[in-house]
């Protein structure tokens, strides 16, 4: 059987799987539709979460950001899991305990104020908006390369999946449909993993592996990959890093970033009790945490894999010549992601760091600059053909990329979904509108918010990178402090939460916008996008952390200088903080 | 009515004492093992690095998880304890 035939079979497989689960979790009701009906035991709901949370950027991205960034990189695996503790303890209780849809619905609410609502939905919508392009096109390219169709096929097919399953089914479809792609996702990572870990490291447990020895040079294996590292004018892989303020603030921002994405806090209104949404989070931490402790194995057994295929004899000696590559680097040469180019003639593949200070080192050794780029992004994708694994490994690898892709799509496109139909639509223009109707018009909602994303990633706006920055930045200085302060304090007043979800939110897109361009428009940008401008060395990417204390600062002040809330916000927010009485998600 | 509020306000107390100690190690792991403090903790050799990239790469998420699952069991006995379970 061809590669093909496998991917097919493999990916058909799977989908397969998820329409069934569609058909069979039809959701009858608003309640059903919104929250799966209230009734996700926490277990499967954490699986779930982390299904929805793990995206094409955790499953394709990461492991490659880590490669190629060693120890500074190691931001990602802190940043994207330490906001669950925030989760767990700041804010997934709590919202249980107020028991509605949505995230506009606790901030309208609890800010007495339809303003403070719509503020919020504005968020909730540029935040998930962006955030679902990413996962649009990371599944067209996926269909592209494994099943041999062209990107916007890809594409399209992609939309109907999710269409079929997330319109149909709701959040009860949604939920069920995630703990199947989470366990097609976590096999397909973790296969690979487990068996070039045994190649390199006689290890079994890639996340043990990492900090064992490499069996071939008898070396501990991050000593190793220093040392070749260091040879090819890399900086070494476990290297430390100087601006520490700008590391800081850039995980802490992916942390509350993380806490405040509402397709990921929604997620916590489909459990039973206030005791299960903290369970809850736990579970979907060791869910999250089962790919993340193999991820950075992952990335420093890669690196080093990639670097001993193009230096069998050590990186002193002579690299190979680039007719004797292997199989995996010519497949990835037709879809140009890895790219030769044999500058000094000698019919040899060098790879190494082309900086100043390696210049002479290179010219002694008859180099002309570096002759081989690497897309990190294949990193995974191509881990199994790296590690000569069996066929139907790739085709494990195919279903799991997809798997996570759209399962994060899914996720997003019911938060959109809910925050049209039910928070601008019932909430502020027609409050009047039925069960029925309000779920004709979420399921409305939903399918244009398909349409849309489907057509922005045919045509990406040219600024992916930067959009998942946008995202993380919208959530962590608008709605994590809105709903953190919504809880732990009774004196926040709609005027200091609207003045300080509106000071988070503007300072934190002025600064990213002064740096990567105006509304992103190339050439509009103030300010070179280099250290040596960033006040006090803050990249633009970790300016959230920034924009979330200007909330927090706001909010205080403006909210001691006008009268406290009424009683009856005040005695709300007395019975978010205990569990007694919670009830059912309450329809209204 | 008081006897609840006093009983409700110790049960919040507690809440917000739990959550300090668990921020205070949470952030300690990160921020402060895995980022500020690793040159000082550079001495501690563990599997061919220091201890300080172990917590970035590794320690930092075993670290959380065991705060998750702490304080979900901390409070689900608090809840018992005051009687405000559901």
């Amino acid at each position: 059987m061809d590669q093909f035939t496998i991917n097919l079979l493999f990916v058909g497989g799977s989908f397969a799987l998820y329409f069934g689960i569609a058909i069979w979790a039809r959701a009858g009701s608003t309640k059903e539709f919104y929250v799966a009906g209230g009734g996700v035991h926490p277990v499967l709901n954490g699986m779930a979460t982390a299904a929805d949370w793990m995206s094409a950027a955790s499953f394709i991205s990461m492991a490659g950001l880590i490669a190629a960034g060693g120890y500074a990189n190691s931001t990602f695996l802190m940043g994207w899991t330490g906001g669950y503790v925030l989760l767990a303890m700041l804010l997934a209780p709590y919202l249980r305990k107020f028991g509605k849809f949505t995230v506009p619905d606790f901030i309208g609410d609890r800010f007495y104020s339809t303003t403070a609502r719509l503020v919020a939905v504005a968020c909730l919508i540029i935040a998930s908006v962006t955030y679902v392009i990413g996962q649009m096109t990371g599944a067209g390219v996926a269909f592209s390369r494994f099943l041999e169709v062209d990107n916007n096929t890809g594409l399209i097919i992609a939309a109907v999946v999710v269409f079929f399953y997330a319109v149909l089914g709701g959040m009860k479809g949604i939920t069920y449909t995630q703990v199947a792609q989470y366990v097609v996702l976590i096999i397909a990572y973790t296969i690979p993993a487990v068996f070039i870990s045994l190649q390199l490291t006689d290890t079994f447990i890639p996340a043990i592996g990492l900090f064992s020895t490499h069996t071939e040079s008898g070396l501990p294996l991050l000593q190793k990959l220093d040392e070749v590292v260091r040879e090819l004018g890399f900086r070494d892989y476990t290297a430390d890093v100087e601006n520490k303020l700008n590391m800081v603030l850039f995980t802490l921002s992916l942390m509350i970033g993380t806490a405040g994405l509402p397709h990921v806090i929604i997620r916590f209104f489909t459990v039973p009790k206030v005791a299960d949404a903290r369970w809850s989070a736990g579970w979907a931490l060791v869910f999250i945490a089962l790919l993340y402790l193999t991820a950075p194995a992952v990335a420093s057994m890669a690196r080093l894999n990639l670097l001993t295929t193009i230096y069998p004899s050590g990186p002193t000696e002579q690299p190979i010549e680039y007719a004797e590559r292997p199989d995996w680097v010519q497949t990835w040469e037709t879809t140009g992601l890895i790219k030769f180019e044999d500058k000094n003639g000698d019919g040899r593949v060098q790879f190494y760091n082309d900086v100043p200070a390696f210049q002479d080192e290179a010219a002694a050794r008859g180099w002309e600059g570096n002759e081989l780029v690497v897309n990190r992004d294949i990193l995974v994708l191509a881990n199994p053909e790296i590690a000569n694994l069996p066929g139907w490994v790739i085709g494990l690898i195919a279903a799991g990329g997809l798997a996570a892709a759209l399962s994060t799509a899914a996720g997003l496109l019911l938060a959109i979904s809910s925050a049209i139909s039910h928070d601008l639509i019932k909430g502020s223009i027609n409050p009047n509108i039925s069960d029925k109707d309000e779920l004709k018009v979420a399921r409305i909602s939903m399918f244009v918010a398909i349409v849309v994303a489907t057509y922005l990633g045919m045509n990406p706006p040219g600024f992916a990178a930067q959009v998942v920055a946008l995202a993380f930045g919208i959530a962590a200085a608008s709605i994590f402090p809105a709903l953190m302060m919504g809880i732990f304090s009774k004196r926040v007043n709609s005027t200091g939460a609207i003045a300080g979800m509106l000071a988070g939110l503007i300072s934190t897109l002025v600064y990213i916008f002064v740096f990567l361009g105006w509304f992103f428009i190339p050439g509009t940008a103030n300010l070179a996008n280099t250290p040596d401008n960033w006040l006090f060395g803050i990249s633009p990417l970790s300016f959230g952390a920034v924009g979330a204390m200007i909330n927090f600062a706001v909010a205080f002040t403006v909210s001691s200088m006008t009268p406290p809330p009424p009683k009856e916000i005040q005695d709300l927010v007395e019975s978010v903080r205990y569990p007694q009485g919670a009830g059912g998600a309450v329809d209204h | 009515m008081s006897d609840h509020n006093t009983n409700a306000e110790k049960y919040w107390q507690a809440n917000l004492r739990l959550i300090l100690g668990s921020l205070v190690i949470w952030a300690l792991a990160s921020y402060g093992c895995a980022i500020l403090l690793r040159p000082m903790l550079s001495g501690i050799h563990i599997g061919g690095t220091d201890l300080g990239f172990w917590f970035a790469q590794q320690g930092s998420i075993l670290v959380f998880l065991f705060l998750t699952f702490f304080y979900a069991w901390r409070m689900n006995k608090l809840d018992e304890e005051f009687g405000l379970e559901e």
